[in-house]
């Protein structure tokens, strides 16, 4: 149990000195990628093996020997057995298409797509030798070259890590790591030094604005929470991650939960509340179970609870598991959805600041704004305005994919040009085909075009061209993919999605697809374009909510920046990427066709025939256009159009 | 015969109320509730809603209302394996409808239909499972999470799940046959607890 701010320290202290003792550590990625391709089985090869040797070591361990486990002095204990070796589980690294990724420091080594098979000579090389294994380092493409230190990867290089500063540093399944990298020493700060007044002034000098995607600068929030009066005041971390191809907030859940509910408790003391939920998405299992065990821990140390660090301060979290509606990330949809009814949004004012949660002032946070709290904190507000631009200061994560080499959680400086995140960061297009656009924001951001690409990455810029930071999902996409039937999806989802209280969303989204799946079929005419456009300007102004009002953002950019391909579809009925079914149809080059008959073996419907070794034919009127025979041909014979 | 059913009945609820015990008859937290109640039937059976409702003295309207309108929650008996295409963004992009397809054509499904007959396999097609980098994405059951998925890779997959499902659906059978023996001789039989219920 801490009882008072300075024990947070002597914790720190004392987990520090553990750690120390490990001479090498292995941090194995734990986060949902790397899980899924197989590091528990890697983790728990190198344990089974280090073990083995007698060299393995853990917080546990250096505890135990110095028989004072969470409490006492700390003096002499662990500096008589050095040379430990320690493997531990961390969250997620970011790199996650390259997983299963182990980490080795202090060296800063990174092992990528590591097998079981390879656990043996990593143990004996690096681990006991400190030699380096080159065949597991990340080959550089295109020169080739191995890259031995994790920050030397053209994918880290350009990153400024602040939210994501411990994920894949620290096992997210022990606060005594988080402490030991500075866990909750902000919260130790604002509890014995600073009044709610002075929280909420640093915030607001910061200049944080809200990282769940419309930027509202979070201590004007708070300040309105502040002000209202009220015996019972509530906080909620937004962790309602629904946008498609944003992942940044699970990974931070899942890699360092202690910093999610460190920065609840900072907003919890600014405004006066004694109660905070976190609201997490059904679809993360990985991070319910962290974000628990994380809470667990902290009310053992006494860092939740009655009378926190022996301040006047009391404080608990509950996690709330949300059932899948995308709606629910709009705060007050969120809060019908933790008092247990339909996350439906309701018009604001009042805001929930003012009246919120059961009926009581509440401030809803994202995930990323919390987790900058403690840095700011701890650093100052000058020291967060030095990075990012004027308006939009601090970092963004971004979650990079689609279409690019490199896949992953990119933190960045806000203010970033887009052009070095796609081309840099992500090294280009993974296929070798031409860039063609990049969808920013998911469902309620925009699609840029090559011309767009020299945009800064903060609210206003992106703002000014149709598009929005939203949570930061960035996907990129190549001369394969049809901006219609992209508009289409999205448009789809939104309508999936729209919970139907508001007419204009719901009987706009409706429309809009339809007439976006007419064009996609081949049926469109120019009247369409018109009143699509028409119908998205509508949708947006008269919407009650953030998604509908945000919903038509894909229809309006695409047909700002990719106007031409729709006209293809509509006036010549075809579609340049060759992927709108109804417009494609199928053909082979009897030039190229040496009659090798793989496609005709490999055509699910049987469409393809000819003889062995002469030029075979497609019937059009059988074939189901699912593209088999263009993958199987290896002369490019099959035209597609 | 009646006295039978009634004793089916009271054990399913007896499962039901220790869950609403659990979340203290609380209405802010019937999605959890409900939640619970689906992992232990795999859907929310209609009697079980009107059972809550009245647990929780709100109208049935509203439990009814909650349950479909979060798409977690299902009215219908899901398949012992869930199989879930991702069709995010990313996965969309990388032609993860491809492997939607499959997964269909491999099951027996179709638009219409997302279960198998014989409630071995469910198909969904979730939004996003937030495993963006590792686009396209299947996950069976939520544990098996399988990336950088290509209709191939997939395929060997599913035909493993198909033969691991018959394998288990005979077991099974086979369970029920030597269970039935001695409830012949006339010695009575434990009455399923509503576990696994499939359908009441």
């Amino acid at each position: 149990m801490l009882k008072s701010p300075k024990d947070v320290e002597r914790i720190a202290e004392q987990a520090k000195k553990g750690l120390n003792q490990q001479k090498v550590r292995a941090m194995v990625c734990a986060g949902t990628g790397c899980l899924a391709n197989g590091s528990l089985k890697v983790y728990g090869k190198l344990k089974e093996l280090v073990s083995k040797k007698g060299l393995l070591i853990d917080l546990d361990m250096t505890e135990d020997a110095c028989g004072e486990a969470h409490s006492g002095e700390s003096a002499a204990c662990g500096s008589d057995t050095p040379g430990g070796i320690g493997i531990a589980k961390s969250g997620c690294h970011g790199f996650c298409q390259m997983g299963p990724l182990v980490r080795i420091e202090p060296q800063g080594i990174l092992y990528v797509s590591v097998k079981p098979e390879d656990v043996e000579e990593i143990v004996e090389e690096t681990l006991i030798q400190g030699k380096v294994v080159t065949r597991l380092l990340y080959q550089d493409s295109p020169s080739g070259t191995a890259v031995k230190t994790e920050d030397a990867i053209p994918f880290y290089k350009h990153q400024h890590r602040v939210v994501l500063a411990n994920c894949g540093r620290i096992n997210p399944e022990d606060i005594r790591e988080a402490m030991a990298m500075g866990g909750y020493h902000a919260i130790a700060k604002v509890l014995d030094e600073m009044t709610p007044g002075q929280v909420i002034k640093l915030i607001n000098v910061s200049g944080l604005r809200g990282r769940g995607g419309a930027g509202f600068p979070t201590g004007r929030k708070w300040g309105f929470a502040e002000a209202a009066k009220s015996c019972k005041k509530y906080v909620i971390c937004n962790g309602d991650e629904g946008d498609p191809g944003a992942f940044m907030d699970r990974s931070v859940m899942e890699g360092d939960p202690h910093k999610v509910i460190e920065g609840l408790m900072i907003a919890a003391y600014a405004i006066g509340a004694d109660e905070g939920f976190i609201y997490v998405r059904a679809e993360y299992p990985v991070a319910v179970t962290r974000l628990k065990k994380a809470i667990k821990e902290a009310r053992e140390y006494g860092l939740l609870g009655q009378n926190i660090l022996g301040s006047d301060f009391s404080f608990d979290i509950t996690i709330k598991e949300g059932a899948g509606a995308f709606v629910c990330g709009e705060e007050t949809a969120l809060i019908s959805s933790i008092e247990g009814r339909r996350g439906m949004p309701s018009p604001r004012p009042p805001y929930p600041a003012a009246k919120g949660l059961f009926g009581k002032p509440t401030i809803i946070n994202n995930v990323e704004t919390l987790s900058n709290l403690p840095s700011i904190i701890l650093k100052g507000a000058a020291w967060f305005k030095s990075h990012g631009t004027e308006t939009s200061p601090g970092t963004k994560t971004f979650a990079l994919a689609g279409q690019v080499v490199n896949t992953g959680l990119v933190e960045v400086p806000m203010g970033f040009p887009l052009r070095d995140l796609v081309f840099e960061v992500g090294g280009g297009t993974r296929t070798g085909r031409k860039f063609k656009a990049v969808q920013i924001g998911g469902p309620s951001g925009g699609c840029l075009a090559q011309d767009q690409l020299d945009v800064a990455l903060d609210y206003e810029s992106l703002r000014k061209v149709g598009a929005m930071v939203g949570s930061g999902g960035i996907v990129v996409m190549d001369e394969d993919t049809c901006m219609v039937e992209v508009a289409r999806f999205f448009m789809q989802f939104a309508q999936n999605e729209s919970c139907g209280k508001c007419v204009p969303c719901r009987e706009g989204t409706k429309q809009m697809l339809a007439l976006l799946t007419k064009i996609t079929d081949g049926e469109g005419t120019e009247e369409d374009l018109e009143l699509l456009e028409e119908l998205a300007l509508a949708v947006k102004d008269g919407a009650l909510c953030g998604l509908g009002k945000t919903a038509p953002n894909p229809v309006l950019t695409t047909l700002k920046y990719f106007r031409s391909e729709y006209e293809a579809h509509v006036l010549e009925k075809r579609c340049p990427a060759g992927v709108c079914q109804a417009l494609k149809s199928y053909s082979i080059d009897p030039d190229k066709c040496r009659g090798c008959t793989l496609c005709a073996k490999a055509c699910p419907v049987g469409a393809i025939s000819g003889d062995r070794k002469k030029p075979h034919s497609i019937d059009v009127t059988k074939c189901i256009k699912c593209d088999t025979c263009v993958e199987k041909c290896r002369f490019g014979a099959i035209i597609k159009e | 015969m009646g006295k039978e059913i009634q004793q089916v009945f009271q054990r399913k609820f007896d499962k039901v109320n220790s869950i609403v015990d659990k979340h203290e008859r609380k209405v802010s937290n019937l999605i959890a509730i409900l939640q619970e109640i689906q992992a232990e039937y795999r859907y929310l059976p209609e009697e079980v809603l009107t059972y809550v409702a009245t647990a929780l003295g709100i109208p049935p309207a509203t439990v009814y209302g909650v349950a479909t309108f979060y798409t977690q929650f299902s009215m219908k008996p899901k398949g012992k394996y869930i199989v879930k295409v991702c069709d995010g963004t990313a996965c969309h992009v990388r032609h993860s409808e491809k492997l939607r397809y499959l997964v269909r054509e491999k099951l027996g499904l179709d638009d219409s239909k997302d279960t198998t007959d014989d409630l071995g396999f469910t198909l969904e097609t979730v939004s996003c499972i937030g495993a963006c980098g590792l686009a396209p994405v299947v996950t069976v059951n939520d544990d098996e999470v399988y990336g950088q998925m290509t209709p191939e890779a997939l395929a060997i997959v599913l035909d493993q799940l198909i033969a691991k499902e018959r394998a288990e659906q005979q077991t099974e059978e086979q369970q029920e046959k030597s269970d039935q023996r001695p409830a012949r001789n006339g010695q009575a039989k434990e009455l399923d607890d509503g576990k696994g219920c499939q359908g009441c």
